[in-house]
């Protein structure tokens, strides 16, 4: 763990430093914005049950899957009126944390 | 019977409970690379020093068929000590006794040693190597747990607690070495989590294995957790006394002083640091040529290495050293190293142990993930324990000292008792490169070529501010000193400040933002 690193850079307020990286910093993720168009996992878990097929329209807070983690059957709801565009598990998939499960868009605005 | 015969029923009973699990158990201990308890114990204790109590406390479970079965010692063995003839209370867990399972009497043994110890005074030393809680005990197991922490947190900050981890150490169990002040990992053999592989894997789906999720190299270099890692058990045993050797038996106490020496000869202090602030150097060696005997003793090596903690002496007294290692992503203050360095302050302010500070740092981290690890919450942990330490404090500024990161390394207005600089200091809001971006904005992107006015204005506040002497002026630092002085600064600022007495306002206790 104390080997010789080669240098690498690091900027902080506009002065370019010659450094090495931490194994957190080099594996740390890069922050993207949600895109409210995809559910994803919030707990590693057990797909259950899925009640909705690609294209069908759903009303917010419907019930749209069964995602099971530590003993408990969390229901995944729709966030707003729309459409199911795609799905990405079926039932009895496992599924770890973070995982796209489902694509949604809006309903067009009357 | 005479009394002769009463002796060797004496010795006969011991011998049979002295053998723990067994010889098989024992045997298979041996071949998962692990010593005894009581191996370790006498490995790591002073020869002939150890004694015993509780040898023939047996469980008291009815339950499940536990009434029939016997364990020698409930699992544990405890006992009282010296290393490097000063006392030490001592636990040791036994794996060959039922897994070296926690049920009532073995919980009941160590709360035991645990009173002695805060009663007298002295360290407790706890080798952890258990499979857990004993299911068969059921609530009183968990009791077992709950008087163990809570003894723990009773003894924080009165004597030294240390934690071996010399086996599983697994669900609650953790908790009890998480209190303590220092533990100790040793490469394939320790292995600590709340909850194992199995459990993880058949309600969340995700494969790991022991080493890889709760390994020594883990708790070592990614969570923290632990303070120390040794490639062996002998290796962590060495490592032990030699932190012994550096801290008070308590909190009323300094540390031993060792007879004076100077540091090695090596390479010049001067020579260490390149003069451009953009170029980094080892900060040990830094500390390495103002220390007795050039020694370090180093804690939390792997762990956030952007800033370096650990034990040196100077005229044979112990200091605690605070320092950034501008190696490692250039030295700033981050979520892991704050609250690496907060904790070690508060370690050495509750333990009379001076502090010294090397500073040279660029700032916080920058980062979408730090901002929303908490760098706030985080960083606010160091300006916390410098605030309140109201032990000798000590800083010399090497190089860079800006913005936040000037303030929360020890800067005298956190109540430094001597700040000293190097002439190559810089003490600024922010560096010369991000300052001249802000304050000749417009002149930059006016000019008729922004690249080459940039780096003029860049040269221009380097002269003016990027220097110790702004600072100088407003007394926030005592003195612009020699390098090469460093050590005999130090040396004086710390003789001066033996007696130190400071009146804080009267409260049970503070908040500190953990």
């Amino acid at each position: 763990m104390t080997e010789e690193k080669e240098l690498k850079t690091l900027v902080v307020q506009g002065a370019v430093y010659q450094t090495t990286y931490t194994w957190k910093f080099e594996n740390r993720v890069n922050w993207e914005a949600p895109n409210p168009n995809h559910i994803y996992s919030f707990i590693p878990g057990t797909i259950i049950d899925i009640f909705i097929k690609p294209r069908q329209k759903v009303k917010e807070g419907e019930t749209l899957l069964l995602l099971e983690a530590m003993k408990m059957q969390n229901q995944v709801r729709m966030p707003f009126d729309g459409e199911i565009v795609k799905i990405h598990v079926k039932k009895d998939d496992i599924i770890p944390k973070k995982h796209m499960m489902l694509e949604i868009k809006p309903a067009r605005i009357r | 019977m005479s009394l002769r015969s009463n002796v060797l029923d004496l010795r006969k009973r011991k011998r049979e409970v002295q053998k723990g699990g067994g010889d098989k158990a024992i045997e298979k201990q041996a071949k998962m690379g692990k010593l005894t308890a009581r191996e370790r114990i006498l490995a790591l204790l002073d020869k002939n020093s150890f004694h015993e109590y509780d040898l023939f406390v047996e469980h008291s479970a009815k339950d499940f068929g536990m009434d029939t079965k016997v364990l020698h010692g409930d699992g544990v063995i405890i006992g009282t000590g010296t290393i490097y003839s000063k006392p030490v209370c001592i636990f040791a867990q036994d794996f060959t006794v039922a897994g070296g399972s926690l049920g009532l009497m073995h919980a009941r043994k160590i709360t035991k040693i645990m009173d002695h110890a805060l009663k007298m005074r002295v360290p407790l030393i706890g080798i952890n190597d258990s499979g857990g809680a004993r299911i068969q005990e059921g609530v009183n197991s968990l009791a077992g747990y709950g008087e163990i922490f809570f003894r723990n947190t009773l003894a924080s900050g009165v004597i030294p607690q240390i934690s071996v981890i010399l086996g599983p150490c697994a669900g609650g169990a953790v908790y009890s070495p998480a209190l303590t002040d220092f533990v100790f990992v040793v490469e394939n053999i320790s292995k600590m989590f709340i909850t194992g592989p199995s459990v993880i894997k058949s309600v969340l789906g995700e494969e790991i294995s022991m080493e890889e999720l709760g390994g020594a190299r883990v708790h070592a270099e990614l969570t923290g957790n632990a303070h120390f890692f040794a490639i062996s058990e002998l290796d962590c045993f060495e490592q032990i006394k030699k932190l012994i050797s550096y801290i008070p038996r308590n909190n009323d106490r300094k540390a031993m002083p060792f007879p004076p020496k100077p540091p090695k000869k090596g390479k010049k202090i001067e020579d260490i640091v390149p003069g451009d602030p953009r170029i980094p150097y080892d900060m040990r060696d830094i500390i390495k040529s103002i220390t007795d005997s050039s020694e370090f003793f180093e804690v939390m090596e792997y762990f956030a290495a952007n800033i370096i903690i650990g034990f040196g002496r100077m005229e044979g007294d112990t200091v605690g050293f605070v320092a950034n290692q501008p190696m490692v992503l250039a030295g700033v203050l981050d979520t892991d190293s704050s609250d690496k360095a907060a904790r070690f302050i508060r370690y050495c302010d509750a333990f009379n142990i001076p502090i010294v500070t090397l500073e040279d740092l660029p700032g916080y981290l920058p980062g979408v993930d730090q901002e929303h690890a908490g760098v706030i919450r985080h960083g606010a942990k160091i300006l916390y324990a410098y605030s309140e330490a109201t032990v000798p404090k000590v800083t010399v500024i090497l190089r860079k000292a800006y913005g936040g990161g000037y303030i929360a390394m020890n800067s005298r207005h956190l109540r430094a008792d001597f700040v000293f600089a190097w002439p190559t200091a810089e003490i600024a809001v922010m560096g010369p490169e991000g300052a001249a971006n802000i304050v000749f904005r417009k002149e930059i992107s006016e000019a008729e070529n922004p690249e080459e006015v940039r780096q003029q204005k860049i040269q221009e506040y380097k002269q003016k501010f990027a220097n110790p002497y702004v600072a100088a002026a407003q007394g926030y630092i005592d003195e612009v000193i020699e390098p090469r002085d460093t050590r005999g600064r130090i040396l004086h600022a710390l003789q001066v400040s033996e007696n130190k007495s400071v009146f804080l306002p009267n409260k049970k206790h503070g908040i500190p933002p953990f």
